[in-house]
């Protein structure tokens, strides 16, 4: 059987992290399902966990009155849900909807928020693995707003 | 690579409609077949022809059909304009003009042995579909081949059926993503970059053929170079706008190349100084 230190050492996003990081990380994290169709998060939630996906897929969708939500990207296995628990007001700004069956580590982020401040290389880590994850979502999203499918 | 002009590149000939298929709420699939005294039906994947609507233009247009199919000529045409509008209305039985085809092909004779990465944008998938035929009718010749395609929405995706019916052929891997997906979409959403994590590549036995608009080709050799790719296995096909199509007019000169006569594929490093320019 899998252990949960042995699952986080393995995922994509936490790839080469040193050992003693990962056995503090390991004290907030937790195995977590989803069955297709529920929530992980809504808009508004207490932003108090991050996932990694180890397999499934995942909607971010931005609800919009009087229409139904707009699904801006998917998320699958090897990748990061969510940093809102990281900057207040630790609310979630968009929606997270399983589009498939899902596993993932949940990662309490009130939790590993104060590690990170009793360790700040710990926290220097975590911070420059999710800045390299923010900036490529922002790329993407450019790319989304250039419409670059419009002229051939 | 490159086709020798034929004695006749200025004659067209006659073709009739033999089928017209809606692909997308605005993009059809027309079938060809020479009327009688023409048979220019053989081309190379990646060509192109001027399609003569009697009375409104001629347009240039890649030929999209199997290139083992030698009885016709298949289009897949955007209609986003009068001349272009005109040519996906003709009914069944209609004559329209041929000429052609013009251009360079694919590099699938350099191709075999390797794998195939084909990465295409909207209707970039049209020139690119003879390359899957290609592979998928001669299968044993090529390595893996791995699609990638995105377009802006669900609705704005080609050749559903087919892309569904080569994700189920073996060594194959076919992924798609929109831009924005409404809530029954259960596919990926993102840029067609945003793919690559999930294709199985394997950088040093592969060659990538791209088509899509020129941002998005810009966006993916970037991609294809991160994932080791080198420059000289990445080919691209470019558009302008070909009138001529024999490389007297230059209408669609491209810096020192003429696209209709030495394109519209071309190797990324020929091409790569001149994508970076502004306004070219």
């Amino acid at each position: 059987m899998e252990t949960l230190e042995r699952i986080i050492a393995e995922h994509p996003f936490l790839a080469d992290l040193d050992p003693g990081f990962t056995s503090l990380m390991v004290g907030c994290a937790k195995n977590v399902r989803f069955n297709r169709g529920d929530y992980l998060f809504r808009e508004g939630d207490p932003a108090d966990q991050f996932y990694l996906i180890r397999e499934g897929k995942v909607a971010v969708e931005i609800f919009a009155p009087q229409r139904t939500p707009i699904i801006v990207s998917t998320l699958g296995e090897g990748e990061i849900l969510g940093w809102s628990w990281l900057l207040p007001p630790y609310q979630w700004k968009l929606n997270a909807r399983a589009l498939e069956y899902l596993r993932a580590i949940a990662l309490d982020g009130k939790c590993l928020r104060n590690k990170c401040e009793q360790n700040h290389d710990l926290g220097y880590e975590v911070l420059k693995r999710f800045a390299r994850i923010i900036e490529q979502r922002l790329e993407a999203t450019r790319m989304q707003l250039l419409d670059v499918y419009a002229v051939r | 690579m490159a086709t020798a002009v034929k004695a006749d590149a200025m004659v067209t000939q006659p073709y009739l409609i033999r089928d017209v298929s809606k692909e997308t709420y605005d993009t059809f699939t027309l079938k060809l077949e020479p009327d009688k005294g023409s048979n220019h039906t053989q081309f190379q994947p990646g060509q192109f022809s001027m399609l003569w609507v009697f009375g409104v233009g001629e347009l240039p247009i890649s030929i999209s059909g199997d290139p083992d199919e030698e009885e016709r000529l298949v289009y897949t045409v955007r209609s986003v304009g009068q001349a272009t509008n005109a040519l996906v209305t003709r009914s069944v039985g209609e004559a329209i003009g041929v000429r052609g085809p013009f251009g360079t092909g694919w590099p699938l004779e350099a191709a075999r042995g390797h794998d195939v990465i084909v990465v295409a944008g909207g209707i970039g998938l049209a020139p690119l579909r003879p390359v899957i035929y290609e592979v998928l009718n001669h299968r044993k010749d090529y390595g893996r081949l791995v699609i990638l395609y995105g377009a802006r929405s669900p609705r704005d995706l080609l050749y559903r059926k087919e892309l569904a019916s080569w994700a189920r052929q073996k060594e194959t891997q076919v992924l798609t993503s929109v831009d924005y997906g409404g809530m029954s979409w259960r596919g990926h959403v993102g840029v067609v970059t945003s793919l690559f994590k999930y294709a199985r590549l394997k950088p040093s036995r592969s060659v990538a053929m791209v088509c899509g608009p020129e941002i998005m080709m810009r966006f993916v050799t970037r991609e294809l170079e991160t994932y080791g790719l080198s420059r000289s296995d990445i080919f691209l096909s470019m558009e302008r706008n070909m009138k001529c199509a024999v490389g007297f007019c230059g209408h669609c000169q491209y810096g020192p190349h003429f696209i209709c006569k030495e394109g519209p594929v071309f190797r990324f490093e020929q091409l790569r100084p001149l994508l970076e320019k502004y306004e070219l």
